[in-house]
């Protein structure tokens, strides 16, 4: 076979092809999947919002930033976000869904252990635990996303007896709304029993409104 | 544990049954002779005779000018970002040497992203240029795969298909079907689909929250069924919008498996030699799970200096434990290892967690198997890559016997055998090379986050990523500088046609040739011992190449973990 062969007649198909399957794949299907989605599940295609008061205040599957003792806190996010000073340099901006983020420390890293130490010390403090309990793994690491929306039963489990002091839930009805918004394994088997924090967060405002007003 | 074992059996059981419904219907498209309307169509306007058959030299000449021209139009296209529509957030366009490597990247299946998705790419730019290079690029993948077995199935014969009508068809009929199907599943578990690209939030303590949305399902299906692997947002499939639960966490990794496992189903239908088929299936097998197993174990064990810090690592019914760090709790331990296992297996290269943040030993499995580049592989080229060393294997085995070696009744001699040798070592110069020459230049050092062995291995894992067209990162590596765009993004060329050319070429020389029929001297192919020989020259062959370089990065690192060293 001649070189004259082997490309004649492959420009056409070659230009046109990439033109065409540029607007068949790159416009024309997102564009068919997008309108098909908001019909069929406009709630989750929206980014699963949540509302409270006619005001949006999350998404159901976003994390946040949770530091008032009297409620249920998150993991450790490393998201940066601009410096409000100076918006060339950045700064630690916890759960920052406009640039998720992780620490990508490898596991001999001092900084990933000096923050881990330092995290462990914090959450035994804010929860009356002895010096040298062990914490639990997910309640001093920092997550994939900086997003991660859960924590682990055992961590909430830890968090309960101050969350209910601060808002003067007994504790057993404190465990009774831990329990119902713990989320069981996917058919017994997926992915990890976990407890939404923002979800749960919000029960409690819900239980005890007052509470989150005064504070 | 108990369900974990049995979650990692459903997993590959479902692969399995996949496979063969797949591996069915890509029979079906790459054998069948109608043309339906779309593809008619579509003919007319590429101006393409569908009925001309190709020899290898021009099948190939035409994958390789289509995809050049398509990178070309991504490139552009990335360029003029801020003159293009559909940008509400006015982002800027890309530098050259950025957009030079996301279009090689894209074009090549790796998905290499030297940028971050949220603050780089317009929606626009998403949808045009990225979707549409991942749709492209797989397609292109699975192609060369259905070029490569009909060349193998034939004899005496120089024909082995038409490129516009295997590309043509592989698009309309299994590609856009299955991404628009799992796409709408995708929404319904949460993830969001959008022309949005962002909604605002005030969070229940009262600070702003900016929500980036946009299409983001259509976007998933394509990257994971196309093994492609580039995220939307920047922490890819462990972000919550990009991977909302367990369940679209294992329709991540079905999606990913289901070609690469189907090709080897097909090939056995279409050269009428199912054992065959199932032999390489086993073999893929196999390896994936020692891989599996040994980074399942290295994740659950932890790392023991978290427990000095502090940290409760154990397993128990209330929390999945283990090292944590870069992890998502809906995925647990479990769930990450089964991703890190398939993501750099298939080499799609998307990730639910952070690479970088893995135990040595859980990091040493996605080096190794992008390494070896043929545990199940990226959609088409994997299969093709495990032909390379089956034939590695059948020339070897038959030196060591004294007998002219023979694969598929075809006789394998010093041709075949230089192509071969020309992609197995494309590979690892393209790895250690680059490696090399990164470790030398001296700007890499302010590029690493992290220093001793570890900060080696971000480096070795950047142009194993690239070269094996996998596109996972240990991320923490700053490679949006103009030597990693560059040199990753060569790489990443190198890696995928120095492979899939000369292996079309090998698959055009044996369809020329008769084929023999198996006498006393042939060694039989479709056998277990086979399937245990292939492994071993895989490992040998493949493995041993790497061995030094892995024994400077994750092998000195876990020596290190053990005695307490650490880095600042």
């Amino acid at each position: 076979m001649t070189t004259q062969s082997i490309f004649k007649g492959l420009l056409r198909p070659v230009l046109v092809s990439a033109v065409f399957f540029m607007l068949l794949t790159g416009l024309a299907y997102p564009a068919f999947t997008t309108v098909a989605a908001q019909l069929l599940f406009p709630y989750q295609a929206s980014g699963s919002l949540i509302e409270r008061d006619g005001l949006v205040i999350g998404s159901a599957l976003i994390g946040q930033n949770f530091t008032k003792p009297e409620y249920f806190q998150g993991r450790p996010s490393m998201t940066l976000g601009a410096d409000p000073q100076d918006p060339s340099k950045s700064v630690s901006q916890p759960y920052n869904a406009g640039s998720s983020g992780a620490s990508n420390l490898g596991p001999t890293s001092q900084k990933l252990l000096d923050q881990v130490a330092a995290r462990a010390k914090a959450y035994r403090q804010d929860n009356g635990l002895p010096a040298d309990a062990p914490v639990p793994v997910d309640a001093v690491t920092a997550s994939a996303s900086g997003l991660d929306p859960h924590i682990s039963v055992a961590n909430a489990r830890l968090q309960l007896a101050r969350v209910a002091r601060l808002r003067h839930i007994p504790e057993a009805d404190l465990l009774q709304l831990l329990n119902d918004h713990t989320a069981a394994r996917t058919l017994g088997l997926l992915g990890e029993p976990r407890v939404n924090v923002l979800q749960l967060n919000l029960a409690l405002d819900a239980h005890q409104p007052s509470i989150a007003v005064s504070e | 544990m108990l369900s974990t074992l049995l979650e990692f059996a459903l997993v590959l059981g479902l692969m399995t049954g996949l496979a063969v419904l797949m591996g069915k219907w890509l029979t079906r498209v790459f054998t069948g002779t109608g043309h339906a309307l779309p593809e008619r169509f579509t003919y007319r306007l590429l101006g393409i005779n569908p009925l001309e058959t190709m020899g290898w030299a021009r099948y190939g000449s035409a994958l390789l000018l289509s995809n050049a021209a398509m990178m070309l139009l991504g490139y552009i296209v990335l360029r003029l970002q801020a003159l293009m529509p559909i940008n509400p957030l006015g982002l800027a366009a890309q530098t050259p040497d950025l957009a030079f490597n996301t279009a090689a990247s894209f074009i090549t299946n790796t998905n290499w992203q030297a940028y971050s998705g949220e603050t780089s790419l317009s929606n626009f730019s998403q949808m045009a240029v990225i979707t549409f290079l991942m749709f492209v690029g797989a397609t292109s993948g699975v192609v060369a795969a259905a070029g490569f077995i009909r060349g193998l199935s034939r004899s005496s014969s120089a024909d082995i298909g038409n490129f516009w009508v295997d590309f043509t068809r592989t698009l309309y009929r299994v590609m856009l079907p299955l991404c628009v199907a799992m796409a709408l599943v995708y929404v319904w578990q949460g993830m969001p689909q959008t022309f949005a690209s962002q909604a605002l939030a005030t969070t229940l303590e009262g600070a702003q929250q900016q929500l980036i949305v946009g299409a983001v399902a259509s976007f998933e299906s394509i990257k994971h069924i196309g093994t492609n692997g580039g995220g939307f947002f920047s922490m890819n499939a462990a972000h919550p919008f990009e991977n909302p639960t367990p369940l679209t966490n294992i329709l991540h990794i079905l999606s990913m498996l289901l070609i690469p496992s189907a090709l080897t189903y097909t090939f056995g239908s279409m050269l009428l030699q199912r054992r065959q088929g199932w032999v390489f299936f086993g073999t893929f097998l196999v390896m994936f799970i020692g891989f599996l197993a040994l980074v399942y174990g290295a994740e659950q064990t932890g790392n023991p200096l978290l427990t000095q810090a502090g940290a409760n690592q154990t397993l128990s019914i209330e929390q999945s434990g283990g090292n944590m760090e870069g992890k998502e709790l809906r995925f647990g331990i479990a769930d990450s290892s089964l991703f890190i296992a398939t993501t750099t297996a298939a080499t799609t290269g998307s990730v639910n967690a952070m690479h970088d943040s893995l135990t040595p030993m859980g990091g040493f499995v996605p080096l190794a198997q992008m390494m070896l580049n043929c545990v199940f592989g990226g959609d088409g080229v994997g299969f093709i890559n495990l032909i390379q060393y089956a034939l590695l294997t059948v020339f070897l085995v038959g030196m060591m016997i004294g007998r002219s070696p023979e694969f598929l009744g075809k006789k394998i001699e010093a041709r075949e055998m230089k192509l071969v040798m020309l992609s197995v070592l494309a590979h690892p110069i393209s790895i250690l090379g680059f490696t090399a020459l990164a470790a030398l230049w001296p700007d890499t050092m302010a590029s690493l986050n992290n220093l001793g062995p570890h900060g080696f291995s971000e480096v070795l894992y950047a142009y194993t990523s690239g070269t094996a067209n996998n596109g996972s990162a240990f991320a923490g590596l700053n490679a949006n500088t103009p030597f990693f765009n560059t040199t990753i993004g060569l790489a990443m060329l190198i890696g995928r046609f120095f492979t899939m050319l000369p292996m079309l070429a090998v698959a055009g020389s044996l369809a020329m040739k008769k084929t023999v029929p198996a006498g006393a001297g042939t060694i039989p192919t479709a056998t277990p011992l086979f399937m245990l020989l292939v492994v071993f020259v895989v490992l040998v062959v493949g493995g041993l190449t790497f061995l030094p370089a892995l024994a400077l990065g994750p092998l000195v690192e876990q020596l290190q973990l053990l005695s307490g060293q650490t880095y600042n």
